[in-house]
């Protein structure tokens, strides 16, 4: 395992190089240009390939036909550029196709703001692109976990031929810390000569890679993918439950807000408050157990903490609640940043008005 | 005498097209080219959105269907991570002058090693006939109804001789494909595109002036005529661009 100091965007970009990439197109955007730029000479070394689309419509078709081939293929972006990928990721979608996508999330609506925001999860984990598909949402906190994720983004998209999204906002994106970087992976996924459109091994029959059906086919195809979801559910939701043991007041944050609620949680434990955090991994599938399971006898509240307003994950959240407790929310937006003191005294004041 | 047989990259089945449509003939002389460079299990078909996604179903060999207009970003994707691989887009004049502009252009303007082979029948077919960016002035379409005015619309646009102006592409030339000696021109035209492409020379355009019997509501004979009388004057067939020949 080799050691290094890293910037966000840069380790997940040699993560996924380790995890097996060899294909990326992406256009420069504000928060995640170290991510296309570090590829750029990075790819080529390894014998895969990079380009620089014309746009980010181009970017994710240029996805789609990598992606086609099996080889690992990969874009990012942000808010304005994902929304322009959304038809390219319904497409890898309808015709099966794995590939990941990454968002370093900016300020929204709109042009919005360069600067950090967690603003495209109902995007993300609801509707990434027309036609009503699913696609696996990682949610780093940690650039740790950022490197790990990502390295094996590429394991899930192919296991379920399915688009993966990793989401972090610019923050992790800019921030440095050191990471464990693993091991190189083979870069010949498995599994791939079935449907890919390389010739592996004496292949004599075609492929066709197609993202229209013909009704039955496409009704067949989508109930299959409706069962997929239900087992990503019970097998690949990932969650960090936190200090919830006896918590009366339960924090559900993911990504930097979460970074940052755990600090004020901790503040609130010296003063002796029970408070306690989940915290998402997969934004998609949501971890519904975590919450439903809670002890509605104890917790007295849950506080929705993100940065953006207004909160994208509450109604995920209060489908679990149940109404068996109050649901707040608290966050910060456009760019503006959640910082310790704003985050503790939120928190603060939902508990200690409580008692 | 020569045989008139089907290639062998195409089904046994009808293709679908409209009687008298020439994306049908279109289609075949690329299989034709294809079967004839013993290429038909070594190319990739990249086809796209308009009455051509036909030929999803039609071809026999490797085929990826695209996004409307995204063909030549798909076909890069697809080139550069198989190189050997014979690659190719068929799109229609909807798909690649109007949505698919940037697509094509900076394709093009890359040298991607790939083909494309533009089926330009002046309207937009599977749609039912609205007015695309190349149909001709004064042509009547479904929402251009007393015929294209330029005033509001602009002019037909020339892709054959945009793309020549561009560095990188090695060859860019256009077919009409309404008389006995286009087409024959034009299955020269083709595979000379792909034995470029298969000696890695860069990016090459083929550009097929057909019909749309359907949506310019006349009977296939016609359409021939018309062609002679209206498009070929305005659409010059030739070769634009031959860097070979440049030497
Ligand atoms: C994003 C998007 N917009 C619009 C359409 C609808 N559409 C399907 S085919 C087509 C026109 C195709 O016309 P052309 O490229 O000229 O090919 P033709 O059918 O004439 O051969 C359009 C607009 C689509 N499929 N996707």
């Amino acid at each position: 395992m080799e050691k290094r100091f890293m910037k966000g965007c840069e380790a997940i970009a040699e993560a996924a190089v380790r995890g097996g990439c060899r294909f990326f197109a992406g256009y420069p955007i504000t928060p995640q240009n170290e991510i296309p730029e570090y590829l750029s000479w990075r790819l080529p070394e390894v014998g895969g390939a990079f380009v620089q689309g014309e746009s980010e419509v181009a970017s994710i078709n240029m996805v789609y036909g990598a992606a086609a081939t099996g080889k690992r293929a990969l874009t990012s972006s942000s808010g304005p550029g994902i929304s322009l990928k959304a038809e390219g990721i319904s497409y890898l979608a309808s015709a099966q196709l794995p590939a990941v996508i990454v968002n370093i999330s900016r300020g929204g609506p709109g042009l919005g703001s360069i600067q950090p925001a967690q603003s495209d999860y109902l995007q993300a984990t609801k509707a990434l692109g027309h036609g009503g598909f699913r696609a696996m949402v990682f949610a780093p906190a940690t650039l740790q976990e950022a490197v790990d994720l990502t390295y094996n983004a590429w394991d899930y998209a192919e296991r379920y031929r399915n688009p993966v999204m990793i989401l972090m906002d610019g923050c992790l994106g800019a921030i440095m810390e050191e990471v464990e970087l693993p091991e190189m992976k083979n870069s010949n996924p498995e599994d791939i000569e079935d449907w890919c459109l390389d010739r592996i091994g004496d292949r004599t029959d075609s492929h066709m890679i197609t993202p229209i059906l013909p009704e039955p086919a496409l009704e067949l195809l989508n109930k299959g993918k409706a069962m997929q979801y239900k087992m990503w559910e019970m097998l690949d939701t990932k969650v960090e439950e936190f200090m919830l043991e006896d918590a009366e007041y339960v924090v559900v944050a993911y990504g930097i807000a979460a970074r940052v609620a755990k600090e004020a949680i901790l503040r609130l434990r010296e003063e002796g408050y029970k408070v306690g955090m989940v915290r998402p991994i997969t934004l998609y599938p949501f971890p519904k157990a975590s919450l439903n399971n809670l002890d509605y006898t104890k917790v007295k509240g849950v506080i929705d903490i993100e940065m953006t307003i207004p909160a994208q994950m509450r109604e995920d959240i209060e489908l679990q609640v149940k109404d068996r407790c109050p649901v707040h929310e608290y966050g910060r937006s456009g760019g503006m940043l959640l910082d310790d003191e704003g985050v503790y005294e939120a928190i603060a004041e939902i508990v200690k008005g409580g008692e | 005498m020569a045989e008139y047989k089907r290639p062998k990259s195409l089904m046994p089945m009808a293709t679908g097209y409209c009687p008298g449509c020439l994306h049908a003939l279109a289609t075949r002389l690329v299989a034709d080219v294809i079967d004839e460079l013993g290429q038909a299990e070594n190319a990739i078909n990249v086809v796209s959105v308009g009455c051509s996604a036909l030929n999803l179903y039609s071809w026999c060999g490797d085929v990826i269907g695209s996004a409307h207009g995204r063909a030549p970003a798909v076909a890069t994707g697809v080139k550069r991570c198989l190189p050997e691989r014979l690659v190719f887009t068929y799109q229609g004049d909807g798909d690649l002058a109007a949505i698919g502009l940037a697509e094509i252009m900076s394709a093009a303007n890359r040298g991607e090693n790939f083909t494309v082979v533009f089926a330009n029948n002046q309207t937009y077919g599977m749609t039912g006939g609205q007015m695309a960016p190349t149909t001709l002035l004064g042509q009547k379409t479904t929402t251009s109804r007393d015929g294209r005015d330029c005033l509001t619309t602009g002019y037909p646009m020339k892709m054959c001789e945009l793309i020549s102006v561009l560095e990188a592409p090695v060859f860019v030339a256009r077919y009409a494909l309404n008389t006995p000696k286009g087409v024959m021109d034009a299955k020269k035209g083709i595979k000379k595109a792909f034995e470029k492409q298969l000696r890695g020379e860069g990016f090459t355009f083929i550009e097929l002036l057909t019909n749309c019997p359907t949506n310019w509501g006349m009977n296939p004979l016609d359409t021939l005529e018309y062609m002679n009388t209206n498009t070929i004057p305005y659409f010059t067939p030739g070769v634009f661009k031959d860097k070979e020949a440049e030497k």
